[in-house]
């Protein structure tokens, strides 16, 4: 199963390779622009065929991820799906009022977070034991706030908000708030 | 020549500020100031970026997150405004081949800007004021956090710099068309037709062609200020709207903060805000690069029309991609994700990578080039928004977003490596080929400071953005701390790249005072003994 791991896994290889090779380019066209000239200006086709090349990445881009990256189709439809749990939470004075101390999903569960804010505009993330995160979304006040996630792997969470709401907001983490747990053991 | 003669007179004592003209001394004046403000944002980047190893016994934490609201608007305002309005007040009749429209309308935008940027940094630094300048609604209203007086005095100083900021817009337009005394009527409409791209758009569906009375650097500064004149609009708006609040609060009435929709002021905000980013900043670099690039070459620009016409599709895709700033918040409609957020924003790839390429095959043309001053720092430019504009793309998708928004990823490869690097270099090259012109023949003191300041300024920038990437990669959150040194590793190391960047900027302000010498900087201030309106002196 294809998770936010693997994706930015992908993206770390595939952003990394582009960057040597623009880097690359650039040097060489440094060395050449200073060396032997012969005064001759690029051909259009060159030019034009460039810019189909930008066009066909800078719309498959997006194609590729809405059918390879499994969130993003539920993301665009939440409402056509139907969650295996549902927790509301609320957000004032800088704090997550959670509905329960530990928040417990099945492996393979598809839970939906209803997250209110009734005052600042705030962010709620899920953090791996090592600091990575799961996903977010923003917490926007006056506005319903939502998101489903399917849990594949069992792990415990923490809960912070990635989004800046004063200095006070720093503080806004709460450790193993969620804890994923595979089928046998929560029966 | 001794040292200490140098460093008074300036090398070989060649510039000499008695002979400049009011319009170099004003340009020179912006410069000077930009440079002080980038100063300014360099050492509160190298701050924050300690802070983020370890939290400093004299900052404490409001102090930090009020060095983070000030530092991107005084890089953005302060530095970037000022060497922008600078430069193209002096190039806008540079090329138009006449006299700016008025020189103290452009003294009042150097003044409004220099001013207004130091009392909002003033204002932060004394009260803590710190509502980020992104100011999500009702947070810079959220008096239990911040001073009334400090947020008022803060966006008082914006306010200034947008008002100097509309004095510039309306300057270069005028500028453009207006008709000097003594000279034939100027055709006003055609200008502005010509300079807006109508004309361009127009030639499309005709038979006789008609040409382009405006260069193509001057089209690319006017379509920008529409943007600038856009976004000055938006601000003062939001800020009056803020200043409300403030002055109801400070009167003793405290205003209902669920009056405003909270998503509709993030829309119009970042609509905005978005105006700079991904529209008069990518705008005025494309036209930096054509003009430097035709400057360098002597050449005419590759695909002139074709450069003409991006530039037009990039001021109208500045207004429609706001959105991709909330593809993280939930209740934003699907469809402005998509069309907005996604589509219209990989635009920007198109847009861009043409003005890359063609300024690229400008160089390529004029083979074989001097590796000049103003060539290292273009090329370094280029390569900045190369590296910048795709991992922006990256981030600018529903999927990828959901584990991307307000990480480092974003600030790192993206936002800093686009203006260290893309932006900053880009300005540097202008400030090196503008130099002989603005100071009439004074030399550099050390091509060896050139040097270290090309090559610390660039790796720096780009191993900042790299590490800060790397730790967005593992999460590291943006716009916050990490008390426990969670991804210490990574910040020490981006910290590293920051001193370079920071003894980049040292080898440059130390050469750049050597070549004009404290003299010739004092000089620059006062007024003018040459009364014209010419350029430079005949």
């Amino acid at each position: 199963m294809v998770d936010s791991e693997m994706v930015l896994t992908g993206q770390t290889i595939a952003y990394t390779a582009y960057c040597i090779v623009i880097i690359l380019l650039v040097a060489w066209f440094a060395w050449k622009v200073t060396g032997k000239g012969d005064g001759k200006g690029v051909k259009p086709a060159i030019f034009y065929t460039f810019v189909g090349f930008l066009t066909v990445l800078g719309v498959s881009l997006h194609i590729i991820t809405y059918n390879t990256i499994p969130w993003t189709k539920v993301d665009l439809h939440r409402s056509d799906y139907k969650p295996d749990k549902t927790f509301s939470i609320t957000v004032r004075n800088h704090q997550f009022i959670l509905p329960s101390e530990k928040m417990v999903i099945n492996v393979n569960d598809d839970v939906l977070f209803d997250v209110k804010s009734e005052d600042l505009t705030y962010g709620f993330g899920l953090f791996r034991e090592d600091n990575s995160l799961l996903f977010q979304m923003q917490v926007v006040p006056g506005h319903k706030n939502d998101v489903i996630w399917h849990f594949d792997k069992p792990g415990v969470f923490a809960i912070r908000s990635t989004e800046y709401s004063g200095p006070k907001g720093v503080f806004m983490i709460v450790k193993d708030a969620v804890e994923v747990v595979s089928a046998n053991t929560a029966n | 020549m001794s040292f200490s003669k140098t460093l008074i007179t300036g090398e070989e004592a060649l510039f000499k500020s008695e002979t400049l003209t009011p319009m170099q001394k004003l340009t020179l004046r912006f410069v000077v100031v930009g440079l002080i403000y980038f100063g300014f944002v360099v050492i509160e980047g190298m701050l924050m970026r300690l802070y983020e190893v370890k939290p400093v016994p004299f900052i404490t934490e409001n102090q930090f997150f009020a060095i983070l609201t000030a530092h991107p608007l005084v890089g953005i305002f302060g530095s970037s405004y000022s060497i922008v309005c600078g430069a193209f007040l002096f190039l806008v009749p540079f090329l138009m081949k006449k006299p700016l429209w008025s020189i103290k309308l452009g003294n009042w935008t150097f003044i409004l800007i220099a001013v207004g940027t130091f009392v909002f940094w003033f204002a932060g630094f004394i009260s803590h004021y710190a509502p980020l300048y992104t100011l999500y609604w009702p947070l810079p209203a959220d008096f239990s956090q911040f001073s009334v007086w400090g947020g008022t005095f803060f966006i008082a100083g914006i306010a200034m710099v947008m008002a100097g900021t509309a004095l510039f817009i309306l300057n270069i337009f005028k500028t453009i068309t207006y008709t000097p005394e003594g000279w034939a009527k100027q055709r006003c409409g055609a200008l502005l037709s010509s300079a807006l791209g109508v004309t361009g758009f127009n030639n499309l569906f005709r038979k006789n062609k008609k040409e382009h009375l405006v260069p193509l650097p001057v089209a690319a500064v006017a379509r920008g200020s529409v943007d600038m004149a856009l976004n000055t609009a938006t601000i003062l708006f939001t800020g009056v709207l803020i200043l409300v609040y403030m002055i109801g609060s400070i009167l003793g009435y405290d205003l209902k903060e669920t009056a405003i929709d909270a998503l509709l002021y993030k829309n119009w905000f970042w609509w905005g805000l978005d105006l700079i980013a991904d529209g008069l900043v990518l705008i005025f670099v494309a036209g930096t690069w054509y003009l430097i690039a035709t400057l360098i070459t002597n050449k005419p620009l590759f695909m002139q029309n074709i450069a003409r016409a991006a530039l037009l599709v990039e001021l109208v895709v500045s207004w429609t991609v706001w959105s991709h700033h909330l593809l993280s918040d939930q209740a934003q409609p699907g469809i402005l994700k998509v069309v907005s957020g996604e589509m219209v924003t990989a635009f920007e790839l198109i847009t861009q990578g043409l003005a890359f390429f063609i300024t690229l095959a400008t160089l390529w043309s004029a083979r074989p080039l001097k590796m000049t001053n103003p060539l290292k720092f273009l090329l370094g430019g280029l390569l900045g928004f190369a590296l910048a504009v795709p991992a922006g793309i990256m981030q600018a998708d529903v999927g990828l977003n959901r584990i991307l928004h307000n990480t480092q990823w974003v600030v790192g490869p993206h936002v800093h490596v686009a203006v260290l690097v893309g932006l900053t270099m880009t300005l540097y090259s202008a400030i090196y080929i503008l130099f002989p012109i603005l100071t009439n023949g004074a030399k550099l003191y050390s091509q060896k400071l050139v040097n270290i300041h090309f090559w610390c300024h660039l790796t720096g920038g780009i191993g900042m953005g790299s590490f800060m990437g790397m730790a967005g990669l593992k999460g590291m959150l943006r716009r916050t701390l990490y008390v426990d040194g969670e991804f210490n590793t990574l910040m020490i190391l981006a910290a590293l790249c920051g001193t370079l960047i920071l003894a980049g900027f040292i080898a440059f302000f130390i050469n750049i005072v050597m070549s004009v010498g404290l003299k010739g900087v004092l000089g620059i201030f006062t007024p003018a003994k040459i009364k014209t309106t010419d350029l430079t002196p005949l």
